[in-house]
């Protein structure tokens, strides 16, 4: 194993800083002129980051689970994406001071006349909603924490037995996520219209949550390999893999948001089509057009030949367009709960500048602090000789 | 006997390095109709035979896209052109229920497509053996050699020569292989070949038959298929008579239901009996409802005569003619409670007050396509 530590150059944090000082400034703006506003602004940034958090710990695990090797050189970008986990939590924090804004279900007085609220009670209630939120990250986090713990004991101990253990771990882990992520959308997003439901819902935010988590590890392998910092044997043969993976969950997103569209349009409920129909109304219709083109469209033509899968340029814009697709998803689920009609200003861009500095600070930390390859791994070496 | 024609001259090498080199090799020697077997993909070697991307990517986006566009022009034609249903209240043409299956059919064209393009093209269908075949050359490297054959196509091709330069190379079992006759008698009609595909058919479909509807059948679901009910054309247990459910009594009417005097009379009713509804917007919209439901089905939705039905059943006349707009509003009322000729009674199936505002809806029509001068709002 022929690595050299590279260390990050310093303007990475100081760009994190001043990214984290401006979007505080705007997040306290925006919060003392229109708390509601930022509230919401607030739980777009919320699954905003727990979809690039998250969704780079499944991926750690769903490396252990599958025995992949082509991705074992890069997990260690995916890992250090992952241990903003905790920040994520901190980002709810202030939410759960004002559910009562946010959510119709907390009113007692709405709940007590009406009987479908009442049926939902014993789940929508804000005791039980806050023990759910704090449990959930906690699981999370304990799992990222084990798979870390042993992935960096390896680096020094090059113990093969930690592999095995962490692909243990990741069996229960994936079952673990699956739910907790699907409980994290519905309490977030879809109980925002208590009355609405959607059985897919879960599964729509589990997969983008994992295009979020690839499409920044994606980007932060591209362009720190690109620079030298990772190693020289990635390639190619790599950026195809990241390439054909994020082309195969944005067309699975695309498949899952289709087939939720497709059973309510034809079932034509009015209970479940009123939540289409707000996306269809005031400014709301330009922006569902202009997330098909952004969140499926643009990656999908943009990734469909097999050069583009390998050209480090295109991939890094790929990423960049499916993280704000990302972004604007999350905007598109939530904000129509707001207001009638689409609206943007200064609220709906402190938060995304205040989540990307403090990604690039938590990154920056963890690079500083360990080593970008899992210098440990028994998988290492058939990663870096990976061919297609 | 003809002389045999070289199809190739072939050599087999060790390892996967020393078929790079010779790929590699045979490059620069200048040959260009010239190809590697190998028993696993071995990696680099598109770049060491410097071959360009397969064209036959493009055949099978073309066949997806054709695919694509034959799914959505024959759905909108069978939903919009010849068999149009409402169904769900949704617009002929609802997309989105076109979406999956443009997608399956995308699929199964594009892939099912490229193999047959690639039998048809490649192969030469109906020819299905080639040069290679059954040599043994062809034996060791679909097991564990690593095999080069340079074609006799190329235009500098040596047979001598290129013996040579395999020996230079290191390749065993250096060795040339020769065309085989094709067969000028290979008949697609042949008829053994089209018994035989016969009787597969006929077997699979027996056989299918047999299995799934005598042996196995299996019922996925009973939960509407079984129910405690009386069926038609069955005998009931329930009663003695063998009916399920005992008639009404002798006289027994339906709630709201006024049995019409002048059954039969046309001549009292037509004489008798004026519209007892007010002509207002309300009640025209009532009998425009009833009469799109009941009567448009023949008469047509513009009372033109222009029937829906496909000559499935007789055209009945315009309801715009001299006859039918001098008939008092009784008479038409008449006609409809009573029948006429080939007409039905609506007796049962409309109620008094929706046929007396159906009446007044069909002077609204009779009006709108002869309308009077004073009508005109510039007139006015």
């Amino acid at each position: 194993m022929d690595y050299q530590k590279k260390e990050l150059p310093k303007k990475f944090s100081t760009i994190g800083w001043i990214l984290v000082a401006i979007g505080i400034l705007l997040v306290a703006v925006s919060y003392l002129v229109n708390p509601m506003r930022a509230s919401f602004n607030n739980v777009v940034a919320l699954m905003f980051m727990t979809g690039i958090s998250v969704g780079a710990l499944i991926l750690v695990s769903l490396e252990h689970l599958s025995g992949a090797v082509w991705s074992t050189p890069t997990r260690r970008v995916s890992e250090f994406l992952s241990s903003s986990i905790p920040f994520v939590f901190l980002l709810g924090i202030p939410l759960l001071f004002n559910l009562h804004g946010l959510f119709h279900w907390t009113h007692t007085d709405v709940v007590k006349s009406d009987a479908i609220l009442q049926g939902k009670a014993p789940y929508l209630n804000t005791g039980f909603f806050i023990i759910r939120y704090i449990g959930i990250f906690a699981v999370l986090f304990l799992f990222y924490f084990i798979f870390t713990r042993n992935s960096r004991k390896q680096d020094i101990t090059k113990d093969q037995s930690l592999t095995k253990r962490n692909v243990k771990i990741s069996a229960v882990f994936m079952p673990v996520v699956a739910i907790g992520v699907s409980f994290l959308a519905i309490d977030w997003m879809m109980s925002l219209e208590p009355h609405w439901f959607s059985t897919i819902f879960g599964i729509y935010y589990i997969t983008a949550t994992l295009l979020a988590g690839l499409a920044a590890t994606t980007y932060a392998v591209v362009s720190l390999n690109e620079k030298g910092y990772l190693h020289s044997s990635i390639g190619q043969d790599h950026y195809y893999s990241f390439g054909a993976l994020l082309f195969g969950i944005t067309n699975f997103w695309a498949y899952i948001a289709f087939s939720q569209f497709l059973l309510i349009w034809y079932a034509n409920i009015p209970e479940e089509t009123a939540w289409f129909m707000m996306r269809w109304t005031g400014g709301w219709k330009y922006v569902t057009i202009a997330m098909i083109i952004i969140r499926f469209a643009i990656p999908y033509f943009g990734l469909l030949t097999a050069p583009s899968k390998t050209d480090p340029k295109r991939l890094k814009i790929v990423s960049i367009i499916i993280l704000f697709a990302h972004l604007f998803d999350m905007y598109w689920l939530i904000m129509p709960t707001y207001s009638n009609s689409a609206v943007f200003s200064f609220y709906e861009i402190s938060f995304p500048i205040l989540i990307v500095g403090m990604l690039i600070l938590v990154f920056v930390y963890q690079a500083k602090r360990h080593n970008i390859i899992p210098i440990g791994d028994p998988k290492l070496q058939r990663g870096l000789d990976f061919h297609l | 006997m003809e002389e045999k024609k070289i199809f190739s001259v072939a050599a087999l090498f060790d390892t996967p390095d020393d078929i790079t080199r010779a790929a590699k090799e045979t490059n620069v020697a200048g040959y260009t109709k010239y190809d590697i077997n190998t028993p696993y993909p071995v990696h680099g070697m598109e770049k060491a035979m410097k071959l360009k991307p397969s064209k036959l990517g493009i055949i099978t986006f073309l066949l997806g896209v054709g695919g694509a566009t034959f799914a959505v022009l024959f759905m909108s034609w069978v939903a919009i052109v010849d068999y149009p249903l409402v169904i769900g209240g949704k617009p002929f043409f609802s997309w989105p229920a076109f979406v999956p299956i443009t997608f399956e059919v995308t699929v199964l064209s594009a892939s099912v497509g490229t193999v047959v393009a690639m039998i048809a093209l490649f192969f030469k269908f109906p020819h299905n053996s080639h040069p290679l075949h059954d040599t043994n050359y062809m034996k060791r490297v679909s097991s564990d050699k690593f095999g080069i054959n340079i074609v006799a196509i190329d235009p500098i091709f040596d047979e001598a020569k290129i013996k040579e330069f395999f020996a230079k190379l290191g390749g065993k079992e250096i060795e040339t292989i020769y065309e085989e006759p094709f067969p000028k008698d290979i008949k697609m009609f042949d008829k053994r070949f089209i018994g035989v595909l016969v009787l597969i058919a006929i077997v699979t479909a027996g056989t299918s038959y047999l299995v799934l509807n005598k042996l196995l059948y299996i019922q996925p679901f009973t939960w509407m298929a079984e129910q405690d009910k009386g069926l038609p054309q069955t005998k009931s247990e329930v009663f003695s008579d063998g009916f399920t459910m005992r008639p009404p009594v002798d006289g027994t009417v339906a709630r709201d239901y006024v049995p019409y005097e002048y059954k039969g009379l046309k001549d009292s009713a037509v004489v008798n009996l004026s519209n007892p509804l007010p002509f207002s917007k309300q009640v025209i919209e009532k009998g425009k409802t009833s009469y799109d439901t009941y009567c448009s089905p023949c008469h047509g939705n513009f009372g033109k005569g222009d029937t829906r039905l496909r000559d499935q059943f007789p055209k009945p006349p315009t309801l715009h003619s001299d006859k039918v707009r001098n008939w008092t509003d009784g008479n038409i009322y008449h006609v409809i409670t009573n029948g006429q000729n080939i007409m039905p009674s609506y007796d049962k199936q409309i109620s008094r007050d929706d046929r007396w505002a159906i009446v007044y809806y069909i002077r609204v029509l009779q009006r709108s396509q002869n309308a009077k001068d004073s009508d005109f709002e510039s007139n006015k």
